[in-house]
């Protein structure tokens, strides 16, 4: 299921902002990859170029390769909506679909591409519910109301709908940012078995949460506001929190950073 | 205040920073509430009395015979008589351009939201739809005249009449569908493209679902507003006192036109017959707004 990305020379821009410059690197299946650096340096940016999110927003483009496997995203012959099917995303606010109940949030991805049998429909569900570590807290409740949940379970919930679709990789921006600890430690865990099947990458703010989710980290910065951010350097995480190769790295993540 | 002087500050006394408000603002703070409380008392005195005068004057004709007879045959100074084929009138024209407005009225407002945002065509479009929005009745009614009666060379029906009601209809379900589309977080369009669902099926399953009881309140609205109109239909339906059911063949009736005609009757029959019409007709839009309620309420967003 998981594939490797690799990228090469990527750039992003929304309208004439250069947002994101010059950006390669190759993304491990089956391993955690994630992406540090202040804010504005372009982490979700790059984040939503890997399954074409990010041409949504109107005037926003993108120019370089993402390979998926040796396919390249950004070909002429690509289908966008294809993309996002095999690389799903996680966003920092929980996202239910509120007019749906938990689950139909589960089955929205299937049922809106056209994926119909009631007993199939069921075993994703609780598959994707159980592997979102959800399934015990809401099995009771399947039609209740997805946003009726707490916000960890909701993120949770997000995760499962995101999964039932089975992706080949899992993007995740910021998903911690709003929730408790204990829900940051149940979205960490999930992190933790999920990975065993995708390739997940992560947007985060907290350097501890890198350091303890992640397999490689990559660090991004901006040389000034108004300048496009840059990828400075990705390594091992162990290797970038103890002994980066850049300074700029080790003053971020030692705080010693603006 | 930092920490360490607020810890030496004295406990608070009377005219101290922590002390009660003091009286000058509880002056404002009444004076504004009166105010309030009056605006709202003089906001509700023409509301009131025209319910109270329509109740009144309408009661006396309230009775089954007007719910099951037409005028037909029957004089101004007659008693009996009903406005039956014109609620029929009534219905089946608001109907028809319920049916006709609200699909062009919400396709327009989901192409000015999800696909033409700030295009040079979708400004277009916005502005004429708030010129339509301040077209006089009247003028809407002239216009299918004209062209549907005069130029095609169509006759009366309940059909044109529909016609003149769609163009008062569409802009203002047009504004409300676009407002209440707008609402729709951003946020519900960008998960469900994750998922890998294409636009057209994000719009039909996750954004109109998220904003129906809106658009279902805003169409509502539209449908109380286009069922009252005199005007456009005295030119398109024209007057009848018979029972027409075929809203495309022949003059037809309706309550707003029934109203006028029977008021304009110098018989206390008549006049009575008016206010009840007034008040069936006031019923039937409340019965219509209770029933949207009810629905909305059926599809209201949980939690959040």
């Amino acid at each position: 299921m998981a594939k490797r990305i690799e990228v090469s020379g990527l750039h992003a821009y929304y309208g004439g902002v250069h947002a994101i410059e010059d950006i390669s690197m190759t993304i491990e299946p089956r391993s955690v990859t994630a992406f540090i650096g202040p804010s504005g340096c372009g982490k979700s940016t790059f984040l939503r170029t890997l399954n074409r999110m990010h041409e949504v927003i109107p005037g926003a483009y993108v120019e370089g390769k993402v390979l998926l496997d040796d396919e390249d995203l950004y070909a002429s012959s690509v289908d966008p909506v294809a993309v996002r099917r095999s690389v799903g995303m996680v966003f920092q606010r929980p996202n239910p679909f509120p007019t749906m109940s938990i689950y139909d949030n589960v089955a929205a991805g299937l049922k809106l591409n056209g994926v119909r049998g009631k007993s199939r429909l069921d075993d994703i569900v609780e598959e994707s519910l159980q592997g979102a570590n959800l399934w015990n807290e809401v099995k009771d409740r399947l039609g209740k109301p997805g946003a009726g949940l707490s916000g960890g379970q909701q993120q949770r919930l997000c995760i499962a709908r995101a999964i039932a679709v089975q992706p080949q990789v899992l993007l995740m921006d910021e998903p911690c940012s709003a929730l408790d600890p204990i829900s940051t430690l149940a979205i960490e865990d999930l992190i933790a078995k999920l990975k065993n099947q995708y390739t997940i990458v992560i947007v985060t703010h907290n350097m501890q949460q890198a350091a303890r989710v992640s397999d490689r980290t990559a660090f991004f910065n901006i040389a000034g506001t108004g300048k496009p951010g840059k990828l400075i350097e990705i390594d091992d995480t162990s290797k970038i929190f103890t002994n980066p190769e850049v300074k700029a790295t080790e003053d971020y993540i030692t705080g010693r950073f603006g | 205040m930092t920490a360490p002087s607020l810890a030496k500050a004295p406990p608070p006394a009377r005219g101290s920073a922590l002390g009660a408000p003091s009286a000058r603002r509880k002056i404002t703070d009444r004076a504004v509430q009166g105010l309030v409380y009056l605006a709202f008392a003089l906001a509700m005195i023409p509301l009131v009395s025209v319910l109270w005068t329509v109740v009144g004057h309408g009661l006396s004709r309230l009775d089954p015979t007007f719910f099951q007879f037409s005028m037909n045959g029957v004089g101004g100074k007659d008693a009996g008589g009903g406005a039956y084929h014109a609620i029929i009138g009534t219905l089946e024209q608001v109907a028809i351009t319920t049916v006709i407005a609200v699909p062009i009225a919400v396709l327009t407002a989901v192409y000015l939201v999800e696909y033409g945002a700030g295009s040079r065509l979708a400004r277009t479009i916005s502005f004429f739809v708030d010129v339509m929005t301040g077209i006089p009745s009247i003028v809407a009614g002239l216009f299918v005249l004209a062209l549907w009666l005069l130029a095609v060379g169509f006759g009366f029906s309940g059909f044109a009449g529909a016609l003149a009601l769609t163009i008062l209809m569409i802009p203002t379900v047009v504004r409300a569908t676009e407002e209440m589309l707008k609402l729709v977080p951003s946020d519900l369009r960008e998960a469900s493209y994750a998922l890998g669902v294409p636009r057209w099926r994000t719009i039909c399953f996750v954004v109109l679902p998220t904003a129906l009881p809106g658009v279902l309140t805003g169409v509502m609205l539209a449908v109380a507003r286009v069922m009252g109109e005199t005007a456009p239909l005295l030119l398109t339906i024209f007057v009848t006192k018979a029972i027409n059911t075929n809203p495309f063949d022949g003059p037809q009736a309706s309550l707003p036109t029934f109203i006028w005609d029977q008021a304009a009757d110098p018989n206390q029959n008549s006049i009575d017959r008016a206010w009840t019409g007034a008040l069936v007709l006031i019923g039937i839009i409340m019965l219509f707004n209770l029933a949207a309620r009810l629905v909305a309420r059926r599809f209201k967003p949980a939690g959040r």
